[in-house]
């Protein structure tokens, strides 16, 4: 008797790996970006200096400020005798975290009425034409104009520090999320006259039934390429943000805001500028690396060639 | 072509009434008054009178009318009087900046040719940049030049315009010394020696923007350019012995610059945007910095007009953009 010799099954996923895999400049890509979390992730639980302490002495402050690079502190002091590499550290970790977030607000706004416009005609049209009017608004303008009209009645909410994260995420939120509604409504429209959800609507499945179980599925890989693309864009505006002096306050620095705060001793302490922008464009160019990759490896027509 | 201008035309009139309101309503929010730099010695009924003069006690829909009115009729009025000498708008209010008290218009006729040089200049080179690269990279997919420039594209998008233009007052200002660090606005081209200055204090700001923008244009030329490509009219072409020269710079490219065209439009309103972090840099007084400066003191008619303007700007190059898609591209027309 012949044993019969059957491939293994292969999930979706896998070939996506597969494919995600041979894309060098991606691959490279992930690993650095997983050497820049695990950076400021893990980072502070070895690095175990606080990066807001300021020495109480004041004689001793005076010694501890604009050091260079030494064993104490391997990227110098600040001009207030703050560790700069725990600054980085926690500086990158909120910059992570308002980039995610952004991301996610945008991402649920945009499949949202992506999802609606695509599914439903009736609110087809306006909801495209909504999609439009955000796409002419001037958007730094109006993000500088938002940031300056809320942060002290969001701060006096949620206080400072939560109240500022609140707002930038929000604002970057509901100011990119037109071209996630764009490809997913796209993406819906076809969808919409596949066999599986005739199908479905044939068995009386309800409209919400068949969005969160058969759409939403399928509306998946080009989300996640949005996704990632939105990431380095929220992390890139919320530094421009910082830079113009209207992101964060200074003792709950952003990269990009410990970079604004470089700028004034940029000539005799080149390298606290030089550090923060290196963080930030190296985070956005491998984001923006791993988004080509997943396109590639997520497109089922370049996928398997 | 000319009833799918007018349609289109028609649709960006309610699309530009809709922004305003929009932006008018939320700046409207901002604390701040016209009377904040008057002295508080000032008696009350004195200060009513001038808000009263200034327009400001009216409910908000009053005030968004008249400052309407005032954008879209009594300013091009002024425009025609300064221009031609005539009078026009006969001493009618203008929009008023409550910082300075001076017309906004005035102020953005002050700011704007800084912005204009700088941004316009940038964008041309960017432009002259990108399409070689764009071109080239497509013929020659997957070749070194083609990995260079996507590395070269990813870079030029993903680091942010703060970062570079830093590092190179950092280096070719403060290192090397080859150029100043700060934009000289009162600068006159009167000769060639004060011209080599105005270049010289250019280099840096233009660089750094027409880098950027550099970046975006030449991914689509690259992928319009592979489009066109793998169609059946390059391979006729190539058959009947064109050589290579002519069929990519008279065939492909006239094809392939059509979606180019209407990328480079719809993008010159988002340079004006982000010329607003370049002029941060380099203190260029131009009109992002009006704009900053102006939302730092909550001068709010100035804030309202200088993003109004920018809105215009944007729905203004997508027309345009549209319209040149339909006289380069006759299928897309609707009529």
């Amino acid at each position: 008797m012949t044993e019969l010799k059957l491939e293994k099954p292969r999930s979706q996923w896998r070939d996506v790996w597969a494919q995600f895999r041979r894309h060098k400049g991606a691959m490279a890509a992930l690993v650095l970006l997983i050497a820049l979390a695990s950076f400021v992730l893990i980072g502070p639980l070895v690095w175990r200096i606080d990066p807001n302490f300021i020495e109480p002495n004041t004689a001793k402050m005076f010694k501890l400020r604009n050091l260079g690079p030494s064993w104490d502190h391997p990227l110098g002091t600040d001009q207030l005798g703050r560790d700069m590499l725990a600054r980085m550290m926690f500086g990158g970790r909120i910059s992570l975290a308002v980039g995610s977030v952004a991301m996610l607000v945008a991402l649920f706004i945009g499949t949202t009425i992506g999802v609606l416009a695509g599914y439903f005609r009736r609110l087809d049209s306006w909801l495209m034409r909504l999609t439009d009017l955000f796409l002419a608004l001037p958007l730094l303008p109006l993000l500088l104009v938002m940031m300056f009209l809320f942060r002290e009645t969001v701060a006096g909410i949620m206080g400072p520090r939560l109240g500022t994260f609140m707002l930038i995420v929000v604002a970057i939120g509901i100011t990119s999320w037109m071209q996630a509604a764009r490809v997913v409504r796209g993406e819906v429209l076809a969808l919409k006259e596949r066999e599986f959800v005739l199908a479905a609507r044939s068995v009386g499945t309800p409209a919400r039934r068949i969005i969160t179980r058969h759409i939403l599925t399928n509306v998946l890989s080009p989300v996640l390429v949005a996704a990632t693309l939105g990431i380095a864009a929220a992390i890139i505006t919320e530094s421009v943000l910082s830079f113009l002096g209207l992101g964060f306050p200074p003792d709950f620095p952003t990269w990009g805001r410990l970079l604004y705060d470089g700028i004034d001793a940029i000539r005799t302490y080149p390298e606290r500028v030089v550090w923060p922008g290196l963080a930030i464009s190296l985070t956005v160019l491998s984001v923006n690396y791993i988004g080509d990759g997943l396109r590639d490896a997520l497109d089922p027509r370049i996928r398997g060639r | 072509m000319l009833t799918y201008t007018l349609r289109r035309l028609m649709t960006a009139i309610p699309t530009l009434l809709l922004i305003s309101l929009v932006i008018f309503l939320l700046v409207d929010l901002a604390p701040g008054s016209p009377l904040s730099e008057v002295p508080l010695t000032v008696p009350p009924e004195v200060r009513r009178k001038m808000l009263e003069a200034m327009g400001a006690d009216q409910p908000v829909m009053v005030r968004y009318v008249l400052w309407l009115k005032q954008f879209f009729w009594i300013e091009p009025l002024y425009g025609i009087d300064g221009l031609l000498g005539t009078d026009f708008a006969g001493g009618a209010q203008r929009i008023i900046s409550w910082q300075s008290k001076v017309p906004v218009f005035q102020i953005i006729g002050e700011r704007l040719p800084q912005t204009l040089t700088v941004v316009g200049t940038a964008y041309f080179i960017g432009v002259l940049i990108a399409l070689p690269i764009g071109i080239y990279s497509a013929y020659r997919q997957y070749s070194w030049f083609d990995q260079a420039g996507t590395f070269f594209a990813m870079a030029g998008f993903s680091v942010p315009t703060f970062f570079t233009g830093n590092v190179l007052i950092l280096v070719f200002a403060v290192k090397l010394g080859w150029f100043p660090t700060i934009y000289d606005t009162n600068l006159k081209v009167t000769d060639w020696d004060s011209f080599y200055r105005l270049v010289m204090q250019m280099a840096l700001p233009v660089t750094v923007l027409a880098l950027f923008n550099a970046a975006e244009i030449s991914r689509y030329t690259r992928s319009s350019v592979l489009e066109n490509l793998g169609q059946d009219y390059v391979r006729t072409a190539r058959a009947k012995g064109m050589g290579e020269r002519v069929v990519l710079l008279k065939h492909v490219l006239r094809n392939s610059l059509i979606p180019v065209v209407t990328v480079i439009a719809l993008g010159l309103p988002t340079v004006f945007g982000g010329a607003i972090v370049t002029e941060q840099i380099f203190k260029i007084n131009g009109i992002g910095a009006a704009l900053i400066g102006a939302i730092n003191v909550s001068d709010l008619p100035t804030v309202q007009t200088i993003t109004f303007i920018f809105a215009v700007l944007i729905v203004l190059f997508n027309l345009i953009a549209d319209i040149l898609y339909g006289i380069l591209d006759p299928r897309i027309r609707y009529d």
